[in-house]
């Protein structure tokens, strides 16, 4: 069994955060979210349209997993263009949207005359991210957006996450191997251990603590077990 | 350490998760193989014989010895298109403490033993033994065969320092055209004298240390290259081509299948595969130039209906046979971006229909040959709007294989599986058996007409048709996702 939820409910609105160790089942709670993998058993509902009967969830859900959510013969501009098409966005609409994130590019993404395939890895996750919030989507999904930018970028991703959090109607989905990143842009931490979840709780000034308490522990358990 | 690298091989193949399909794929390729190493064997036995008695006053080594020089050149072109370095299997291994000459040494050792050697010793070895029954002295039979290993193997690493330019193919094959021309208009004897070259060969067995030395000297030069310029990031590191962009405002005209229609037209422009494709399709349109020709065939002949479907369906079955596949690296997101489903297919179908209708314009001139020409291709048109594409599409839920778009486009397989192979039974079969039985039974203009009706039919009935399509990819869709993942499909 990679993943075993009970039952979880992210409320409208809300920021989410989930971290876990590797093979804890973050990614594929996600796919799941997104209809790229079919559950066993269980449903998933997002807004009231249940993932894998309908589409309809496609128009307020927009997510970022992976470079696989890119076209590599692209340019970012491009591929802005083409996401903002698939959204309903007009050029111009697209353009004002990036002019709010010129530093979070940093000049290295637009303008460049060159095909996504040829960015570097994290060029590659800013246009991803950033390609996610075209479009006001209404869920957002991030798998691992801090991994792979350098830290400047990871200081500007925080506020950027934030300030959609901060909007009522936003859901943001983050996952993330950096404990103090998640725990600052998230409302809400869930805790996945080999497909379960472990914890479950609001984030405040103790809750890195706390998660560094529990991770530390793991190690400890599992060095008792070697 | 060899072993390691050959049982490394080895996994890689069988625990590959599509070995199903690509074994029912290897197979087929190697029947091939061995079909094609069965008729060199054959030839191997035979020529000598053939030779003695076309020509008894020649030596029929020396016959052979006259075109061997097109054979190298020729076996080059061939090579070049078809045998590749593994050199990108090894760089997980190049992080490891393991002796990186003696990772070269393995790349360089697995290609002097490939199936391209092979095919040449089958030929050279019954050869050669023909040889020795007819009673040619056995040293220098020897040293003329060893000479002919050394040229196949001095082949084999040559291929590999040109294969890098497309230049040096263009300069191959100025060789074997300029050659043949100097021969052929008796400018210079190059059978002559090439066929001396060689048959010196068999008469001075010594001179076969020349192709042995060459063998290792190429092998060297191919070491050094290999073990200096096979890094991590050298190999990691791509060349970056300037972006070429170009107006396609015109595709609005199609209304919401448009950005669809542009990325399609960027995917074909912007990758070596599609490109080629591309002009493979434009070029079959002279296809039809061969069979309008020949005597044999009847203008109104069952040969045409195959003719039509493909002169107009060549793009419909070159880019309709891999959708989806096409967009395999980045289906997850193509699936779960605001894009019914439905949308994705219905502006693929309207881009193969585009191409069905410029190839059928482009072949209008072919009523220069009667106007049954005209007639046969229009219907054939028709029959691939109205039915083929539809088919194509089914066909295309099954594909699982993902398709680096990066990689070069000649002699790749990739993407191909069973499937391939069996959607040419209902596009060109069903038509010809068609209009077979029509034309037979009551006239060629009823099969036409058949055949232009039914794709009307179809045409009309494409909504129901790609409703019932829609459902099938969204049935399929998670196999499908979880296939383009795998790179080494």
């Amino acid at each position: 069994m990679v993943l075993n939820i009970e039952n979880l409910q992210i409320p409208k609105g809300q920021s989410f955060g989930l971290v876990g160790n590797n093979g804890a089942g973050k990614t594929t709670f996600f796919s799941l979210l997104l209809d790229l993998i079919p559950p066993s058993t269980g449903h998933i509902v997002n807004n009231g349209v249940q993932v894998n009967t309908s589409e309809d969830w496609k128009p307020f859900t927009a997510s970022f997993i992976d470079e696989s959510f890119l076209i590599g013969y692209l340019t970012p501009e491009e591929y802005f263009y083409f996401i903002g098409e698939l959204r309903g966005q007009n050029r111009a609409d697209v353009n004002a949207l990036l002019t709010n994130f010129e530093d979070f590019f940093h000049g290295e993404i637009l303008g460049q005359k060159k095909y996504l395939r040829d960015l570097s890895k994290g060029n590659q996750k800013k246009t991803g991210i950033v390609a996610s919030f075209i479009g006001h989507p209404e869920v957002v999904i991030l798998d691992e957006p801090f991994a792979n930018l350098d830290p400047t970028t990871q200081i500007r991703l925080k506020g950027i996450i934030k300030e959609l959090a901060a909007q009522q109607e936003v859901t943001v989905l983050v996952s993330s191997h950096d404990l103090m990143h998640v725990t600052e842009v998230s409302d809400r931490i869930v805790v996945l251990n080999q497909g379960e979840i472990v914890k479950d709780i609001e984030t405040s000034e103790k809750t890195l603590e706390e998660l560094e308490v529990f991770f530390g522990k793991q190690s400890a358990i599992e060095e008792s077990g070697n | 350490m060899f072993k390691y690298f050959i049982t490394l091989q080895w996994k890689s193949f069988f625990r590959s998760a599509s070995l199903g399909k690509s074994m029912a794929m290897k197979i087929l390729m190697g029947f091939f193989t061995l079909y094609m190493l069965a008729t060199l064997l054959m030839a191997g036995i035979g020529l000598f014989f053939g030779l003695e008695e076309a020509f008894p006053e020649t030596d029929p080594l020396f016959l052979v010895s006259q075109y061997l020089v097109y054979w190298v050149f020729i076996e080059l072109a061939l090579r070049y298109f078809m045998q590749k370095l593994p050199v990108m299997d090894v760089k997980p291994l190049l992080t490891l403490p393991i002796d990186k000459s003696k990772i070269v040494h393995y790349v360089l050792g697995r290609s002097g033993v490939s199936v391209y050697n092979l095919f040449d010793l089958a030929f050279f070895v019954p050869f050669t033994i023909v040889l020795l029954l007819q009673g040619y002295p056995i040293v220098n039979i020897l040293g003329w065969f060893l000479a002919m290993m050394g040229i196949v193997l001095s082949i084999n690493y040559t291929n590999f320092l040109i294969n890098k330019s497309d230049k040096a193919l263009a300069v191959v094959l100025l060789f074997v055209v300029v050659l043949y021309a100097l021969d052929y208009f008796d400018l210079y004897p190059v059978r002559a004298f090439f066929g001396s070259l060689f048959y010196g060969l068999y008469e001075n067995p010594f001179l076969a240390l020349i192709p042995v030395f060459l063998t290792i000297t190429m092998y060297y030069v191919n070491y050094r290259f290999l073990r200096h310029g096979i890094f991590l990031d050298a190999s990691l590191q791509q060349k970056t081509k300037e972006v070429a962009t170009f107006d396609l405002t015109w595709t609005r005209r199609f209304g919401d299948i448009a950005p669809f229609l542009q990325l399609d037209l960027k995917l074909i422009w912007r990758n070596k595969r599609t490109k080629v494709q591309a002009f493979v399709s434009l070029a079959m349109i002279f296809y039809g130039l061969v069979f309008y020709t020949m005597e044999d065939f009847g203008l109104n002949s069952v040969m045409m209906v195959v003719v039509g479907i493909l002169m107009t369906g060549i793009f419909l079955m070159n880019f309709g046979q891999f959708i989806p596949a096409w967009d395999s690296a980045y289906y997850s997101m193509m699936m779960s971006q605001n894009i019914p489903l439905r949308k994705y297919l219905e502006a693929k179908a309207g881009l193969i229909a585009v191409s069905v209708v410029v190839m059928f314009f482009l072949s209008i001139p072919y009523v220069y040959f009667g106007w049954e020409a005209l007639a046969i291709n229009f219907s054939t048109a028709l029959y691939n709007l109205g039915i083929n594409i539809p088919i194509i599409l089914f066909f295309g839920s099954m594909n699982k294989k993902r398709i680096d778009l990066t990689k070069s486009p000649l002699g790749n397989m990739q993407g191909t599986g069973a499937a391939q192979f069996l959607v040419g039974i209902p596009l060109f079969g069903a038509p010809m058996l068609l209009y077979g039985v029509l034309s037979f039974l009551v006239s060629f203009e009823v099969a036409l007409i058949a055949l232009a009706l039914i794709g009307i039919l179809g045409f009309a009935f494409r909504k129901h048709l790609l409703d019932k399509i829609t459902l099938l990819y969204g049935k399929r869709k998670y196999g499908m996702i979880a296939g383009f993942k795998e790179r080494n499909g």
